[in-house]
């Protein structure tokens, strides 16, 4: 997939200080955002996170109990659903029973009198956009679910929406349908230059899918980066920990500049890492964290400038890779390592001394 | 055991085939004797004949019946059919505490006796010092009714996705064009079925328009008083036949109705997890 950077940074979509309360609940606190325009973003998050709260707040079925949502410039307050710039992919896609492809994907555009010649000029031009001419006679009962899906796409996408909002939309799907609908989405996504809003809490397909990621926990947005910020630099252990395995080391903070980090860990030794952007310091305690891919196993009298060393006490078997769990001397948890099969990692004895070697850049600095 | 077994094996059919004759026989006798030249319903047959039916039109106090029978089964249909779209649309829409004993109570007069509910409604209606008439049978069957009207309704509203509603304001409908467009033709087939189911049970029945009829009988009634004179039998059967083929029509439409109603609402979730 090329890096994709939307051509101009207008913004699209700007939340501004917006919650959303019931009772003392609060399903979203305080959120802020910018989205700009015809880029792919992700709200992304465990359920109950408020992700969802905030995409029906957009599309208008919801409202903030403060704060304002503007798409595109125009405040939303006290706009209804049906005067929004913004089209919805549901969760269960909504098809309209009783209607065929077609008369769903015309739904919309019957409000908008094009005159019979436009109006299946628009909905051809959608269904092909998915994948789906001829089958417009089809009935809406008569369609598996990846087929509904694009029903449900189609019918969002032909009334050229500024901003097209995904709830979950690949969640029904089995995992063979739903990676190469994420890769399509994409795809399509990059075609029509609309922005996107994808609400996920499928962290690979956020990560595979979109230009930024918002994380979010409790109702509150942790971190919005690029997919490999995230990744690669997340501000805590909860969002680190949200977007796959993590080794997370006791630090000692001993120096704090305007841009790096100095910490003191046991096994790790003094390491200077770049200081994350919202690193808020707590006391002198800090974490260091490395994912497991990023440590690599040394084989026979191999040298590493930097490198641990313990002793393989599990070994689990995936396929392509092996995860080992390792036991580095003074730390109090033991290391999860990934590592290809290539060189035999599959063969390593439970038991057997090893030696790990890192990239400094691989550790990361995150508040506690 | 594996013996008895083999014994039931072989004597169930027959057993389900006496009970289907037990069931069914004197409901097929009503159409044969009714096209009997003879008055006396005995075998065999003298000969066939129409004349029965014929005369049928020309009896002004069955007339007067069967008119008396359709404004009861209309107004108690559409009656029921309102109180049960109010009733279907809250217990499958909304959760709220005491649901299930309202549904309870509400499909209550399925099961309790006939008789003992008509004798109550009799006494509740003369203290209130309402006349009897149609109007008080009208409300005796729409409390009959109202179960079938419910079951109906509930399997053609249950499933009812809330987010085609939402997809429909989101495509730009407004909120009456929704309902226009997505609610009410979705709804539609169950509302007719429960329209026919009712006016179906309220045509044949007898206890309730027994009790709470004044002086205009409704079809049940003025039957039942025909069955005293036994030149009169034949055109009740005739008359019975007739009311037969028209409540089998009715009901037959109304399930399949119902079934395509419930096969939408219960198709819109797709794979939905």
């Amino acid at each position: 997939m090329p890096e994709h950077t939307p051509a101009d940074h207008r913004t699209m979509i700007e939340i501004s200080r917006v919650t959303r309360s019931y009772g003392a609940f609060k399903a979203l606190d305080d959120a802020s955002l910018t989205i700009r325009e015809g880029e792919f973003f992700s709200l992304l998050g465990p359920s109950g996170c408020g992700k969802t709260t905030l995409l029906r707040m957009i599309a208008g079925f919801d409202n903030p109990t403060s704060g304002t949502i503007a798409v595109d410039g125009q405040p939303m307050d006290g706009i209804p659903a049906n005067r929004r710039p913004t089209n919805m992919v549901f969760q269960s896609y909504a098809i309209f029973p009783h209607l065929n492809v077609e008369q769903n994907v015309a739904y919309g555009l019957k409000r908008l009198r094009l005159g019979a010649a436009e109006e299946k000029r628009r909905v051809e031009e959608a269904l092909a956009q998915v994948s789906l001419t001829g089958l417009g006679k089809r009935g809406a009962t008569e369609l598996s679910g990846g087929q509904r899906q694009r029903v449900a796409l189609a019918r969002a996408l032909v009334m050229r929406p500024k901003v097209l909002l995904l709830d979950e939309p690949l969640s029904a799907l089995d995992k063979k349908l739903r990676e190469q609908m994420q890769v399509e989405l994409r795809r399509l996504q990059q075609a029509v230059g609309i922005t996107f809003i994808l609400v996920t809490h499928d962290q690979y397909e956020a990560l595979a899918m979109s230009d930024r990621i918002a994380v979010m926990f409790g109702g509150r947005i942790a971190q919005v980066a690029s997919p490999k910020e995230i990744y690669q630099r997340p501000v805590n252990r909860q969002v680190a920990d949200f977007l796959g395995g993590m080794n997370f080391v006791k630090a000692e903070i001993v120096e704090e500049n305007g841009a790096s980090l100095v910490v003191d860990t046991l096994g790790f030794g003094r390491v200077r890492t770049d200081k994350p952007a919202a690193f808020v310091r707590n006391g002198k305690a800090a974490t260091l964290g490395i994912r497991p891919e990023r440590l690599r196993v040394l084989w026979d009298d191999a040298k590493a400038k930097f490198e641990v060393a313990g002793r393989v006490v599990e070994r689990h078997y995936f396929g392509e890779i092996t995860h080992l769990i390792v036991e580095i001397p003074g730390l109090e948890n033991p290391l999860s390592v990934t590592e290809t099969n290539d060189f035999g990692a599959d063969d390593i004895p439970v038991g057997a001394p090893i030696r790990l070697a890192y990239d400094p850049d691989a550790l990361v600095a995150m508040a506690d | 055991m594996t013996a008895l077994r083999k014994i039931f094996a072989r004597w169930l059919p027959v057993y389900a085939g006496l009970y289907i004759v037990f069931l069914y026989l004197p409901v097929v006798f009503l159409p044969i004797f009714s096209l009997n030249t003879a008055v006396t319903p005995k075998f065999p047959l003298e000969g066939l004949t129409l004349k029965w039916y014929e005369e049928l039109p020309n009896t002004p106090a069955l007339l007067d019946a069967a008119w008396n029978s359709l404004v009861v089964g209309i107004a108690a249909a559409i009656l029921s059919t309102v109180l049960g779209i109010c009733a279907a649309r809250a217990i499958t829409r909304y959760r709220f505490p005491g649901r299930r004993t309202i549904n309870g109570l509400i499909m209550a007069p399925l099961v309790l006796p006939e008789i003992i509910v008509a004798v109550s409604m009799l006494l509740v209606i003369l203290q209130m010092g309402l006349d009897l008439s149609l109007m008080t049978v009208v409300l005796g069957h729409v409390l009959v009714c109202i179960p079938y009207s419910l079951t109906v309704l509930t399997s053609g509203f249950e499933g009812f996705d809330r987010s085609l509603e939402e997809a429909s304001a989101d495509l730009g409908e407004t909120a009456f064009g929704t309902f226009r467009r997505v609610t009410l033709p979705m709804v539609t087939p169950a509302i007719i079925s429960s329209l026919l189911v009712s006016f179906t049970i309220s045509l044949d029945e007898f206890i309730m328009a027994f009790f709470l009829t004044g002086t205009k009988p409704t079809l049940p009634i003025y039957i039942w008083g025909q069955l005293r004179f036994a030149a009169k039998l034949p055109g009740v059967l005739a008359l019975g036949t007739l009311l037969l083929v028209g409540s089998f029509l009715l009901l037959t439409i109304a399930e399949l109705l119902r079934r395509r109603a419930a096969r939408r609402s219960q198709n819109t979730g797709g794979a939905f997890a």
